[in-house]
């Protein structure tokens, strides 16, 4: 137990800190250093909500490092990280992120709001631009239902830990030019969710077509990208059956050209 | 200079539990009991927001009985050395187990040290992959572990609690049957607590990660029912 003034309340990362397990203390890197990285992930608002998606591949270099990394996962019931970046901090990242949310959870017995996780975000992101100017940079897109407007909201960041609401859609990674054009030209206020599905899934199709570093589906070994909608019913990860089924017909289409 | 009264270290322990054993029995008792898919957990609390069951861990839950800001300062430390511990080594490493002795290791250290010993008595529950590895740890102010099973008793009026409850209790229920069962154990002879008046809670074994979930006053009508 802790001391009144000393007492970290229900902030995890202060928590670790003061028990001497932070992992956002100096890293030292050598710049030549080769290490995995992780690229493209898109999310956008529609009717219901908001969907996110990201490929799964992860590069070192110019070797792809793995074939099936999950970028987008789920922070709590009602909300979503995407990261693009240095996988090795980016899934730490998460990992305490998730915790955090958790954590304050249970200690204060209530949620945190949609805006309050943003926020949370935007600190870790900023604890870690030390490793960011060294070159490991991570750049996470946050998604989620917000109870207290009723929409869907989506936030991306900037390596100083700055932190932007986005009214319609955002990518990040390098496949976001692509991804985002995709998403320009199609993208409408009152999209289905399960229209929007498959905007997020044409959107890196185009995007893995023109970026060697983002990966495409993968028919071979079953490996498609990671979609999930949140909406007020909470996360729900789209089926790698139905993803199948909505990259064959994207093929039929760009074949049919 | 004043010399101090001599206090013999028996009379000495035992006005300190007199004094947590009066403080406890002040409260209201709280209920835990297996069922046939997890722990439910039942207490008299009139408030909805200061809670005496919480959520510690994926399947492990902590209940509290005596005075509240005690028991809730206990709560907290549980939960920050349970995700502690799974962050630094893994989710499944964390156990109701080891919980409940560092609780003992605080509750007798402070028992036998500090100014007055905590007027708390504390249930750890954990609810494992079948019945058989569910776990009821009660953890007493000075410090005392008892492993329970089928069901474990808190608070005050634990003897008249405990009697009902073993008249009451049926092995393997269902949660209908398992609740039913805690509203009679904690109704007297001449009072029956209304069901707003009640906290209930369940670790069930739900094949969810986090097994805690609150039930409120219109589902617990409706499962009572």
């Amino acid at each position: 137990m802790f001391a009144a003034g000393a007492d970290p309340g229900a902030n995890f990362g202060e928590l670790l800190r003061r028990v001497g397990l932070s992992p956002f203390e100096s890293v030292v890197i050598d710049n030549d250093l080769v290490i995995p990285h992780a690229t493209t992930c898109v999310a956008m608002r529609c009717k219901d909500g908001v969907v996110m998606a990201g490929d799964r591949r992860a590069t070192s270099g110019h070797l792809i490092s793995h074939r099936s990394m999950e970028k987008v996962v789920q922070a709590d019931e009602f909300s979503g990280v995407a990261i693009a970046g240095a996988a090795g901090p980016a899934m730490e990242m998460i990992k305490l992120f998730q915790l955090q949310l958790e954590h304050y959870e249970k200690v204060e017995g209530q949620t945190l709001s949609l805006e309050g996780k943003a926020n949370q975000l935007s600190m870790f992101v900023r604890n870690n631009l030390p490793a960011a100017m060294q070159g490991l940079v991570v750049v996470p897109i946050f998604a989620g239902f917000d109870f207290f407007s009723q929409t869907g909201r989506l936030w991306d960041y900037d390596v100083t830990g700055g932190r932007y609401e986005e009214k319609d859609f955002v990518a990040t990674g390098s496949g976001m030019l692509h991804a985002g054009t995709v998403m320009r030209v199609a993208w409408r206020r009152d999209l289905a969710v399960d229209d929007a599905v498959k905007l997020c899934a044409r959107a890196l199709w185009e995007a893995s077509d023109a970026d060697s570093a983002t990966g495409g589906p993968d028919a071979l070994r079953n490996i498609y990208p990671v979609i999930a909608s949140i909406t007020r019913s909470g996360w729900s990860p789209v089926a790698d059956e139905v993803l199948a089924k909505i990259y064959k017909d994207i093929a039929k289409e760009v074949g049919a050209r | 200079m004043s010399m101090p009264f001599y206090v013999p270290p028996e009379q000495f322990m035992k006005d300190r539990a007199d004094f947590a054993r009066k403080g406890i029995a002040r409260g209201r008792a709280l209920v835990a009991l297996q069922y046939e898919n997890g722990i439910a957990l039942v207490s008299e609390n009139p408030s909805t927001t200061l809670h005496k069951i919480s959520e510690i861990y994926d399947r492990i839950a902590f209940a509290g009985v005596g005075k509240y800001n005690e028991f809730d300062q206990l709560r907290v430390a549980g939960v920050r050395a349970a995700d502690i511990k799974g962050y630094q080594f893994s989710r499944q490493d964390v156990d109701a187990r080891s919980l409940a002795n560092q609780y003992a290791q605080i509750l007798s250290q402070v028992f036998s040290e500090a100014p007055k010993p905590m007027e708390v008595e504390l249930l750890v529950a954990e609810t494992g992959l079948d019945k058989n590895s569910d776990r009821l740890f009660h953890v007493m102010y000075d410090g005392t572990v008892l492993d329970e099973h089928n069901f474990s008793v808190l608070g005050g009026d634990t003897q008249a609690v405990t009697e009902r409850l073993t008249n009451a209790y049926v092995d393997n229920s269902s949660l209908k049957v398992a609740l039913q069962s805690a509203i009679t154990a904690l109704s007297g002879d001449d009072k029956k607590p209304a069901h707003t008046d009640l906290e209930v809670a369940v670790l069930e074994r739900n094949g969810k990660r986090r097994c805690f979930r609150r039930i409120n006053d219109i589902d617990l009508l409706s499962i009572i029912a």
